[in-house]
């Protein structure tokens, strides 16, 4: 193994370690919502024509579960090492900051779809969606949790304390996942907030996820496949370049 | 080519005291060359600049000004030579909980892009008797075992060049003895050792150079023997029953009742004792000795005053 692959291996471990707390915590709690909000609301929400509102709730919270997953990893492993102060040992390594970048979006990528493929099996038991478009599933889940793995470095390296970070993760990470179109379609919402949900990046993600399991979505695949590329490159690159000046990491 | 080179090496840092921000600054322009194979002390008292020094060497910190290189490598800008050339073993008691000693090692040594590296691993843990201790979680060890990890991991990656920063801070007997045992066989077999203590007898032991800093400036630099017969003079030790008259306080070393006093001849030990006895103190176990490195630190330390700006700029 060369030096990233060490990173992103130890990276991984790291999570797999405390599964409860990580893989199966969030599984269940999706679980949950799709028991309750399943139950609640199957008989009075209508969605895309014939499809059950369950079924159209199980892509939703398979991604939003993806997305605040692979958000938490990077960011809690960043942070956690920096009080720590375990960070010093790979601060003194040869690594360099595409090494970071690759082994730190690397490993919550790889949690954010182990969670996501998680809730899609458990809800399998509930409703069963079809797979229609199978590619774009797999892009979105792809591009979503690398956007959101890179953003938790982004936090990660800004935070220097955890409350900083719970800030970052219940005012900017919640509120944006919950607001998305998980539980609802956005054409069910007022004028308003039908425009509030397309200035928000995760409306996207989610859409397009959804896409790729009942071949319609609110907007158009190629759209918000647009959105979410330049998001995650976006993201990408400005995770890379605080890595590459290391902020707050080297003074 | 030396094993570590300091090229005039400046760090400021900003000031979050005074209503202009302004700047502290804690290294100024710091040169200095450790050859390959030496045991180096770097002395100094607290906020010297002996940590920023290291940490600017590591990596950690980047230079204001001034160039550092080991084995040849700029620090910055090869960094990656420069790392590999260098394990260091940091102040703070630092480790990654999730994980046991073993991995730790296997991991660090991965970063470093070293393969199959088992049987130096075991030769580590071996040495800094860790064996028994491969699979317990880091959380678990107690402050000296984590220190002799510390240890382990920095060499993981077998470095030619070894900064210990204040490694035998708060550490027992037993420990510091397998540790400088470890070290000086080392250094032995062509390492080069960089050291920062407060132990001036440990550094007096161990190293064959010795620097010492204060407020960021080099004030002295040469090897141990070279310092030790700079020392004017000779040292009264004694125990007495009391405190000190003012004027010999102002120069004594005290430790509990153990006062020592420099004394450059015969007539001054005398003097020293006259006013003892008029101060009213029974004085014991009275001895005359040459002068130690911490008789010469606190020569040269007093003979530099620190700059009157406190090192602000």
């Amino acid at each position: 193994m060369t030096g990233w692959q060490m990173l992103l291996y130890k990276e991984v471990l790291r999570f797999v370690r405390v599964a409860a707390q990580t893989i199966t915590g969030p599984i269940l709690t999706a679980l949950l919502y799709l028991l309750v909000f399943g139950q609640a609301l199957e008989s009075h929400v209508k969605v895309y024509g014939d499809v059950s509102y369950t079924a159209f709730l199980v892509p939703g919270l398979a991604m939003m579960s993806l997305l605040q997953n692979a958000f938490a990893n990077s960011s809690s492993s960043l942070i956690a090492s920096k009080v720590m102060g375990n960070l010093v040992f790979l601060l003194l390594t040869p690594l360099s900051a595409w090494h970071w970048f690759v082994a730190y979006v690397g490993a919550a990528i790889v949690r954010g779809l182990v969670v996501g493929l998680g809730v899609l099996g458990v809800s399998l038991f509930f409703a069963v969606p079809p797979l229609a478009q199978p590619l774009w599933a797999v892009t979105f889940a792809l591009l979503g949790a690398a956007l959101m793995g890179a953003l938790g470095v982004v936090a990660g390296l800004w935070s220097e304390k955890f409350d900083q970070m719970a800030a970052f993760q219940n005012f900017v990470v919640m509120p944006m996942t919950f607001l998305s179109g998980v539980f609802y379609s956005i054409h069910t919402l007022p004028p308003f907030w039908q425009a509030v949900s397309h200035v928000n990046p995760f409306f996207y993600m989610i859409d397009g996820f959804r896409y790729g399991f009942f071949g319609i979505s609110d907007m158009s695949p190629w759209f918000s496949l647009g959105v979410v590329g330049g998001a995650t490159l976006g993201v990408g690159v400005w995770a890379y370049a605080l890595l590459r000046s290391g902020y707050k990491l080297r003074s | 080519m030396p094993a570590i080179s300091f090229q005039s090496v400046s760090k400021s840092y900003p000031s979050p005291r005074g209503p202009q921000g302004g700047s502290f600054l804690a290294l100024d322009g710091v040169s200095l060359d450790i050859q390959a194979g030496e045991f180096f002390g770097l002395l100094g008292p607290n906020g010297a600049g002996k940590t920023t020094l290291i940490t600017i060497l590591a990596g950690l910190a980047k230079a204001s000004a001034g160039r550092v290189s080991v084995m040849g490598h700029d620090v910055q800008t090869d960094f990656a030579q420069a790392r590999r050339a260098l394990g260091v073993v940091p102040q703070e008691l630092v480790f990654d909980p999730f994980f046991n000693v073993r991995e730790a090692l296997r991991f660090q040594s991965g970063y470093f892009g070293v393969k199959k590296n088992e049987a130096w691993i075991d030769e580590l843990l071996e040495s800094l008797g860790l064996a028994d201790k491969a699979n317990a979680n880091m959380r678990a060890l107690s402050g000296g075992m984590k220190r002799r990890v510390l240890v382990a991991l920095a060499l993981v990656h077998k470095p030619p060049v070894i900064v210990l920063d204040e490694p035998t801070a708060g550490v027992d007997v037993e420990l510091r003895q397998t540790l400088w045992q470890f070290i000086a066989q080392l250094n032995k077999q062509g390492h080069t050792v960089l050291l920062t203590t407060h132990y001036l007898e440990e550094a007096e032991a161990l190293c064959g150079r010795i620097a010492m800093l204060k407020t960021g400036r080099v004030v002295a630099l040469d090897s141990t023997s070279a310092l030790l017969s700079s020392a004017t003079g000779n040292v009264l030790r004694c125990v007495v029953d009391g405190d000190l008259p003012a004027e010999l306080a102002a120069k004594a070393r005290v430790t509990g009742r153990v006062v020592q006093l420099p004394a450059a001849d015969a007539l001054v030990v005398e003097q020293h004792l006259t006013q003892l006895r008029q101060a009213g103190l029974t004085v014991r176990d009275v001895e005359i000795r040459r002068p130690d490195l911490e008789d010469v630190f606190l020569q040269v330390m007093n003979q530099h005053p620190g700059r009157d700006d406190g090192g602000r700029v």
